[in-house]
């Protein structure tokens, strides 16, 4: 058990991402946030507020419940569905360069169901992929644009990021 | 969940909670210009309605074609029930096809019940004689909490015709589990003896029911189902029990009125009530479909317990 990011290189990391979305971008005139739930929310808002205070442009922001397009939905032995999230996206994602953002990339699966999600609501110019943390152990062929950290880990452990919005504090721990 | 919805009699409030909390997410797929998840991809659902129904048909399939579920109807006066095959048979049949779930509505209680015993699909109850209506009462709790924000406290009266009403069943089941305060009224004729053990109060005069009421819903004068004379006259109905502008005015000022549909214009309710601005029938419509894609979604993720 480790704690692999505090608060404050928690910050600095996504101040820096930040940066690098601006400039890669050439102007964020186009841009829009879309955070997976739960914890890619609360990432994607303060994106927007780093990029903001960076470039003066508000950059609008929404919230993408990826459930209903799980492909290990049915497929569970036992147990219950897992619960559904509404979606909030309160904009045209038509033509604009959208930046998804999740705390953890791992599989890849969750970003395969999130592009499906999201290309039902229009088409965008692009979409580019924003990860706090990329473990490693990809089953699908995905890749993040923008990455906090890269952590090497095994399969059996397990890393969870806190968010102050969500869990009272902010830090990323690797358990196991 | 269990694997089927027979009737709210079977949930916990925690699962009542569960479908209606699901239920926000999926009336938002509704407003998507893609109005549409692949969710059910695959699975084959199987409307099966022995009694005429619009509303609850159609509200049912749009509901599974949204979740990507393949959907086909059997009405009844199109099939082999006029030949003379039986319930069970017809059900064993539609089985043997291998669907995912039947919806089923039937004239006799507890027929879906027979389903659930015989069938491995999963069975929703989409009314069946004057036991329940499960997802009525659903839509109505949902409809309810987006404008109230709670159950718990709401005074409710049901008025109309209790005796022969699943809705009104359901949706005491239901309200009353969640802590609602319920008042029911109707003609004496009209009400079934022993309804004040389901925890309801009772009284004969709309006045008092709908006294400081925060919803009032009423119930359908079922002429199809009525073989006696249980009061004088439609006109003498409207005349007591009707719900006119001016027993409106003696509920809270925010009080929402609602019906399961279909309406009778000057038998249940005055046309210009039905119409007003308190009046939430049409959302009701609306939410229909999301509480039964929740429905759906919750039962297709369960596995037969034996």
């Amino acid at each position: 058990m480790a704690v692999v990011m505090d608060g404050d290189r928690m910050g600095k990391t996504l101040t820096r991402i930040a940066h690098e979305i601006v400039e890669r971008n050439r102007g964020v005139e186009e841009l829009a946030l879309v955070g997976i739930r739960s914890r890619g929310v609360p990432l994607a808002r303060r994106l927007a507020r780093s990029i903001k205070e960076i470039s003066g442009h508000d950059v609008p922001t929404g919230a993408l419940d990826i459930t209903l397009y799980r492909d290990d939905l049915m497929r569970h032995a036992v147990g219950a569905q897992p619960v559904v999230k509404s979606t909030d996206i309160p904009f045209s994602i038509d033509d604009r360069r959208i930046l998804l953002v999740d705390d953890v990339l791992y599989t890849g699966r969750t970003i395969r169901a999130a592009l499906d999600a999201l290309i039902e609501f229009g088409r965008p110019r692009l979409i580019q992929l924003v990860v706090l943390v990329d473990r490693g152990h990809r089953e699908l062929p995905i890749k993040a644009d923008y990455v906090g950290k890269n952590i090497p880990t095994s399969p059996s452990q397990s890393v969870q990021v806190r968010l102050a919005e969500i869990d009272g504090r902010d830090e990323v721990e690797v358990e196991g | 969940m269990k694997k089927d919805l027979l009737g709210i009699a079977d949930l916990s409030s925690d699962e009542i909670y569960r479908v209606l909390d699901t239920a926000v997410a999926m009336r938002e797929i509704g407003e998507r210009p893609i109005k549409k998840v692949p969710t059910l991809r695959g699975k084959t659902v199987v409307n099966l309605f022995y009694e005429p129904s619009t509303r609850t048909r159609t509200s049912f399939e749009i509901a599974e074609k949204r979740l990507s579920a393949d959907t086909l109807n059997i009405a009844v006066a199109a099939s082999s029930v006029l030949k003379g095959e039986t319930l069970a048979d017809t059900a064993m049949n539609i089985e043997a096809m291998a669907p995912d779930m039947i919806v089923l509505r039937h004239a006799s209680s507890g027929a879906c019940h027979l389903l659930a015993r015989i069938c491995r699909s999963k069975i929703i109850n989409a009314g069946d004689g004057m036991h329940e209506h499960p997802t009525q009462a659903l839509l109505d709790a949902f409809t309810i909490r987006q404008h109230k924000r709670r159950i718990d406290g709401l005074k409710v009266a049901i008025i109309g015709d209790l005796l022969h009403s699943r809705v009104l069943r359901s949706n005491v089941l239901l309200l009353t589990k969640l802590g609602a305060d319920v008042w029911v009224s109707g003609p004496p004729t009209l009400v079934p003896p022993g309804i004040e053990r389901l925890g309801v109060r009772v009284t004969t005069s709309v006045d008092e029911a709908v006294a400081d009421a925060d919803v009032i819903m009423m119930l359908r004068i079922q002429q199809e189902r009525m073989q006696g004379a249980f009061f004088p006259s439609l006109r003498e109905y409207y005349n007591v029990f009707g719900l006119t502008e001016e027993r409106v005015g003696r509920a809270r000022g925010d009080v929402i009125i609602m019906h399961p549909g279909p309406m009778n214009r000057g038998v249940e309710i005055a046309s210009e009530v039905a119409d007003g601005p308190y009046s939430v029938i049409l959302e009701q419509v609306a939410n229909g479909v999301a509480v039964r894609m929740a429905v759906l979604y919750l039962l297709a993720g369960e596995v037969e317990a034996d």
